[in-house]
C-alpha cells in the first residue's frame, strides 16, 4: 500500500454531502482508496453513486466535505485544471472528429506539441487494440470499438485518477465480458487507479479489488468483493449483492466461536460459525445463499431441526447452468436452494412435489444486525 | 400511406402551382401576366436596368446581411444562456422577451420601434433621422428571436456529457464552447442567420414602420408597385429571388446529407 | 474568471439589447396610447387620457374590425389544418429517407420572397387570369367570376402562406408516435379510421394546438394579405392601425389598437398555456 508524504491515501474523501434540493444525492460520504486500485462504487439507481464520480470529476461541486487527491486538496478545482478524467456511459465521443482527434483532444488542449500528441495517441490506439482506426468517425464505429475509443481518450493524458461511469452498459453480455477482461489487463498494465460507477454487482464482483455498496447516498458496506459477498453487514448488502433467503430471528445463545439463532416462524434454530452480533435476545436478520444450501429426498421420519428445514418442491427453474428449487416450508414460506446442473436433465434426484430436507453447514449462517 | 398520397399532392400542387405560374409567365413575351405569347428573356432585361428596383434589391440585401449577422450574435448568446445556465434569476422574463417577438403581429413591432426611434432621437438626437440603420436593428431585433429559439433547440438536443467530456480532458470554458459546441451547433446557427436573412428581406410592414426617406426596401418598391399594376418583371425577380433561396436550401441540403452519410460509412 | 462574470457576460448583450429595443417600445406604445393626438411633429402630446380607448369601445367600426380580425385569422388557422394535417400525417407516415425532402419542399415556398408570391395569386384570381381563363376555356363559366378582392382570396392568401407553420408542428408530433401504438390499435379490432380516431389524432392535438396558434397569431394581425386579396370591406385591425397611422396620422390611436390587438394575441396563448399547465 503506498501512501503520499504526509501520510494520506491517494485518494481521500472526506464527508462529502450534495444535495439537489430536497433530496440528498450524497450524504456525508468518506472513503479512502489506495494507488492503483480497481475501485468499484455499486449501487442501484438514485442511490448517489453518480453523483460522487462526478464530485471526483469536480463536474458537480460538493455542499459540504472534500476530495483530496494525491495530497492536493481539490476543493473549487474546476474540471479542466484536475488530474482525473473520465469514460462518459455514453462515450461523449465528439462527432465531428476523428477517432485520433477525439484521443488527441485533451493533450492538444495541454498544449503538448504536435509530434508527442501523434505519438503517445498512436501509443493509445495500440493499448487498446485499435490500430488503423485513428481517421475514423465515431459514428463509423460499432459498440464495443467506442468503448475502447472512450477509455483511450480518458487515458492519453496519463490521468492520475480515471473515473468510469457505467463503461459497459451499452454493450451486450458477450461483448461486456470481454471488454471486462481487457479493462482489468489494461488496468493493471497502465497502474492508473481506476473508480468504477456500477449497478452490475456481477461486473463490480468481477473488475473491482475492493467495492462499496451505496444505498440513500450513504457508503452501506466497503470491503474487497469476497468480504462483502460473504459477511455482508445488513440485510441490504445481504439482498443486493447475489441472492439470499432471508429470515427474522432473535439471538438465543452466543459465545466467540458460534451463535445460536432461534426462528419462531420456522420453529427451530440456526446455528453461526460466527460470533452473534449481539446479547441474547436481540432481533435479527438471517441470511442464507441458495448456493450454500444442500437438497436431497427427505426419509419419512425426517424433521426440521438445527440447520435443517423439511418441506416439499413446489417449483423447479431451469438456467441452464444451474436449477432453483423453490421449496415451501411448512409455515408457508419458501426457501430457494440451487444446485449445479451436473447431469443431463433426465435423471434429477429431486423433482416436484418431492419432500425434501434442505441443510447447510453453519459457516454459511449470516447474522445481520436487524 | 397510400390513401394519403392525393392530399399530399394536391397540398403540394396547392403550394407549387403559383410559383410554376410565375416562373413561367417571367419568360413569357406579352406585357400581360395572363397571356402566354412566346418565350423571351426580356423582362429580365427589363429588371436588370430597372433602378429603382434594383437599388432596393442591393439595399435589402445589405441590411438583410448585417441583421442576420446581429440577430445570429444575439441569438447564439440568448440561446446558449437559456440552454445551458439553468434556472438564472430572470430567466423567465428573458426567456420571454426573447420567445415574445415570435407571436407578435408585425404591425406591433413597427409601431412600437418607430415610436422608440422617434423618442430616442427626441431625447438624444439619436438615430438622427430613420433609414437603413433603423431598419437593420428592427429586423435584427426579431431575427435573434428566431435564432435563439432555432440555436437553444439543438443546444437541449445535445448530449451535455459532450461538453462536460471537454472540460474533463482540460479544455477551459471558451475552448469547450470553441472546440466543441460551437462545430456542433454550426448547422443549426447556419440555419438561423440564413432564416434572420430571408425574414429580413422579405419584412415589408416593419420596415414601413421604421424605414425613413431614401431608404426604400425591396419589399417597399415591390409593394407600390404592385399596387401599380402587375408586370412579368416583378414574376422576373420573383423567379430570380426564389432560385437563388431554393438554390441555396437544396443544396446546403444536399451537402448536409451527404456529411452526415458520410460519417456513418467506413 | 469565475462562472458568475462568465455568465454575465454571455448575457449582457442580448439582456441590453432585448431591454432597449423590445421592452422600452411596449412602454412607450402604451404611453402614447394614453396621449392626446396633436397637429405637429411628434403628432402626439403625453397625457393620461382614456379617450383612444373610449373610440375603441364606443365606434363599432373598430370593434368590427377586431371581430372580424379574430373570426378570419381563425377560418383561416381551420382551413390550414384542414390541408395540413394530411400532409403532414403522409410525411410522417412516408419512407425515412423522404420525409427530410417532403419536409423541406414544404418549407421551401416559405423562404420565398413572400410579397412576390402573394403577386403570383393577383395573377390566379384577377378577372381575366389564370382561373377564370381556364374555367371559360372548358366552357364552365361564360362570365368572369369576380374572385380578386374578395374575402375568398383572403382566405386562400392567407392559408397559402400560412400553411408550413401548420405542416411543421404536426409533423413533428405525428413523427414521434411509435407505430406499434396504431398496430395495437389494428390488432385490437380497430378498423383504420378508427384507429386514426382514437389513437392517433388524440395524440397529436399538442401538435394541432401549437399548428393553430402559429398561424392565428400572426394572422390576426396581418395587414399585406387582406391589402393586396381582400376586398375594400376586409377591414382587418392590422389594416385599420395601419390606416390610422399612416393616412390619418392618429399615432395616439394607432398605439391603443395596437395595445388591443396585442391582448387578442396574448389571451389565446395564455388560455393554451394555461391549460397545458393543468394535468
Amino acid at each position: 500500500m503506498s501512501r503520499t508524504a504526509d501520510n494520506l491515501p491517494f485518494l481521500r474523501i472526506e464527508g462529502v454531502t450534495r444535495r439537489f434540493g430536497a433530496f440528498t444525492a450524497v450524504d456525508d460520504v468518506s472513503l479512502d482508496i489506495d494507488r492503483g486500485e480497481f475501485f468499484a462504487l455499486l449501487g442501484g439507481s438514485g442511490s448517489g453513486k453518480s453523483t460522487l464520480l462526478r464530485i471526483l470529476a469536480g463536474l458537480t461541486e460538493p455542499d459540504s466535505g472534500r476530495v483530496v487527491l494525491d495530497g492536493q486538496d481539490m476543493t473549487g478545482v474546476p474540471p479542466h485544471a484536475r488530474p482525473v478524467n473520465m469514460m462518459f456511459q455514453s462515450y461523449a465521443l465528439f462527432p465531428h472528429m476523428s477517432v485520433a482527434q477525439n484521443i488527441g483532444y485533451g493533450l492538444r488542449m495541454e498544449g503538448a506539441p504536435r509530434a508527442a500528441i501523434r505519438d503517445r495517441v498512436a501509443e493509445m490506439l495500440a493499448l487498446v487494440r485499435m490500430e488503423g482506426f485513428g481517421e475514423r468517425r465515431p459514428a463509423a464505429l460499432s459498440g464495443g470499438q467506442r468503448a475502447r475509443v472512450a477509455l483511450a481518450r480518458a487515458l492519453a493524458k496519463r490521468p492520475k485518477l480515471l473515473l468510469l461511469d457505467e463503461p459497459l452498459s451499452a454493450l451486450d453480455k458477450n461483448l461486456r465480458e470481454a471488454t471486462q477482461f481487457e479493462l482489468q489487463a489494461i488496468q493493471e498494465r497502465t497502474g492508473t487507479t481506476f473508480v468504477i460507477v456500477t449497478h452490475d454487482q456481477e461486473e463490480a464482483m468481477t473488475l473491482a479489488t475492493r467495492l462499496a455498496v451505496m444505498d440513500h447516498g450513504r457508503l452501506v458496506q466497503v470491503g474487497t468483493p469476497g468480504e462483502v459477498y460473504e459477511f455482508p453487514n445488513s440485510r441490504f448488502v445481504a439482498d443486493f449483492l447475489g441472492t439470499a433467503n432471508i429470515f427474522d430471528g432473535v439471538v438465543e445463545a452466543g459465545g466467540p466461536e458460534a451463535a445460536r439463532i432461534r426462528s419462531a416462524e420456522l420453529g427451530m434454530a440456526f446455528v453461526s460459525a460466527a460470533p452473534a452480533p449481539g446479547p441474547a435476545g436481540m432481533p435479527v436478520f438471517v441470511a442464507l445463499r441458495p448456493e450454500r444450501l444442500h437438497i436431497e429426498r427427505a426419509a419419512p421420519d425426517a424433521t426440521t431441526d438445527e440447520n435443517r428445514l423439511v418441506g416439499r418442491v413446489r417449483d423447479i427453474a431451469y438456467y441452464g447452468d444451474f436449477f432453483m428449487f423453490h421449496v415451501e416450508l411448512p409455515g408457508g414460506r419458501t426457501i430457494r436452494v440451487s444446485q449445479p446442473n451436473l447431469r443431463r436433465i433426465t435423471a434429477r434426484p429431486v423433482d416436484w412435489d418431492d419432500r425434501v430436507a434442505v441443510t447447510w453447514d453453519a459457516d454459511a449462517v449470516m447474522v445481520l444486525p436487524e | 400511406m397510400g390513401r394519403l398520397l392525393v392530399p399530399l399532392g394536391l397540398g403540394f400542387a396547392f403550394l407549387y402551382l403559383p410559383i410554376l405560374l410565375m416562373v413561367v409567365v417571367s419568360f413569357n413575351d406579352s406585357r400581360m401576366v395572363t397571356s402566354l405569347t412566346g418565350f423571351s428573356t426580356r423582362w429580365y432585361a427589363s429588371l436588370w436596368s430597372n433602378a429603382p428596383l434594383m437599388e432596393a434589391l442591393f439595399l435589402s440585401l445589405r441590411i438583410a446581411a448585417v441583421a442576420a449577422t446581429m440577430a445570429t450574435i444575439l441569438g447564439v448568446l440568448a440561446g446558449f444562456a437559456l440552454a445551458r445556465f439553468g434556472r438564472f434569476r430572470g430567466r423567465g422574463g428573458f426567456a420571454g422577451m426573447m420567445a415574445a417577438p415570435l407571436v407578435m403581429p408585425e404591425v406591433i413591432t413597427g409601431l412600437s420601434l418607430l415610436l422608440l426611434f422617434v423618442a430616442l432621437e427626441a431625447a438624444f438626437g439619436f438615430p438622427a433621422g430613420r433609414g437603413a440603420g433603423t431598419v437593420a436593428i428592427a429586423h435584427a431585433t426579431f431575427g435573434a428571436a428566431y435564432v435563439a429559439v432555432v440555436v437553444q433547440s439543438r443546444l437541449s438536443d445535445m448530449d451535455l456529457s459532450l461538453e462536460e467530456a471537454a472540460m474533463d480532458l482540460g479544455a477551459r470554458p471558451w475552448r469547450v464552447f470553441a472546440t466543441i459546441t460551437l462545430p456542433l451547433i454550426a448547422p443549426a446557427v447556419a440555419a438561423g442567420w440564413l432564416l434572420a436573412f430571408t425574414l429580413s428581406l422579405d419584412d415589408l410592414v416593419v420596415a414601413s414602420f421604421v424605414s425613413g426617406p431614401g431608404a426604400s426596401t425591396l419589399p417597399m418598391v415591390v409593394f407600390s408597385a404592385v399596387r401599380l399594376g402587375l408586370t412579368p418583371e416583378l414574376y422576373a425577380l420573383a423567379t430570380v429571388l426564389i432560385g437563388a433561396v431554393g438554390g441555396a436550401l437544396v443544396l446546403a441540403f444536399v451537402v448536409l446529407r451527404r456529411r452526415d452519410r458520410g460519417a456513418s460509412l467506413p | 474568471m469565475t462562472a458568475a462574470t462568465r455568465r454575465a457576460l454571455v448575457l449582457a448583450l442580448p439582456v441590453a439589447w432585448m431591454l432597449l429595443f423590445f421592452a422600452a417600445p411596449f412602454a412607450i406604445v402604451l404611453a402614447i396610447a394614453f396621449a392626446e393626438s396633436v397637429e405637429g411633429i411628434p403628432p402626439f402630446a403625453l397625457a393620461l387620457n382614456p379617450a383612444n380607448f373610449a373610440l375603441l369601445l364606443e365606434d363599432p367600426f373598430y370593434a368590427e374590425a377586431v371581430l372580424r380580425s379574430l373570426r378570419v385569422a381563425a377560418v383561416s388557422a381551420t382551413l390550414c389544418l384542414l390541408i395540413g394535417y394530411p400532409m403532414a400525417l403522409a410525411i410522417a407516415r412516408a419512407p425515412e429517407r423522404w420525409r427530410e425532402p417532403l419536409l423541406l419542399a414544404v418549407i421551401l415556398p416559405f423562404w420565398a420572397s413572400f410579397l412576390l408570391r402573394i403577386t403570383a395569386w393577383i395573377g390566379l384570381l384577377q378577372d381575366d387570369g389564370w382561373i377564370n381563363g381556364a374555367l371559360i376555356g372548358l366552357g364552365l363559366l361564360s362570365e368572369p367570376l369576380k374572385l380578386l378582392y374578395t374575402d375568398l382570396a383572403m382566405y386562400v392568401g392567407i392559408t397559402y402562406c400560412y400553411l408550413p407553420f401548420m405542416v411543421l408542428p404536426l409533423y413533428a408530433t405525428l413523427v414521434k408516435q411509435d407505430p406499434a401504438l396504431l398496430e395495437a390499435a389494428e390488432d385490437l379490432g380497430a378498423r383504420p379510421w378508427r384507429a386514426f380516431l382514437t389513437v392517433t389524432l388524440p395524440l397529436s392535438l399538442p401538435g394541432v394546438v401549437a399548428g393553430f396558434l402559429l398561424v392565428f397569431i400572426p394572422a390576426v394581425g396581418e395587414f399585406v394579405i387582406p391589402e393586396l386579396l381582400g376586398g375594400p370591406g376586409a377591414q382587418l385591425i392590422g389594416r385599420v392601425l395601419w390606416t390610422e397611422f399612416f393616412q390619418n396620422r392618429d399615432w395616439p390611436l394607432a398605439a391603443a389598437l395596437a395595445v388591443v390587438l396585442l391582448l387578442a394575441v396574448v389571451l389565446p396563448i395564455a388560455l393554451f398555456q394555461n391549460r397545458a399547465a393543468k394535468p
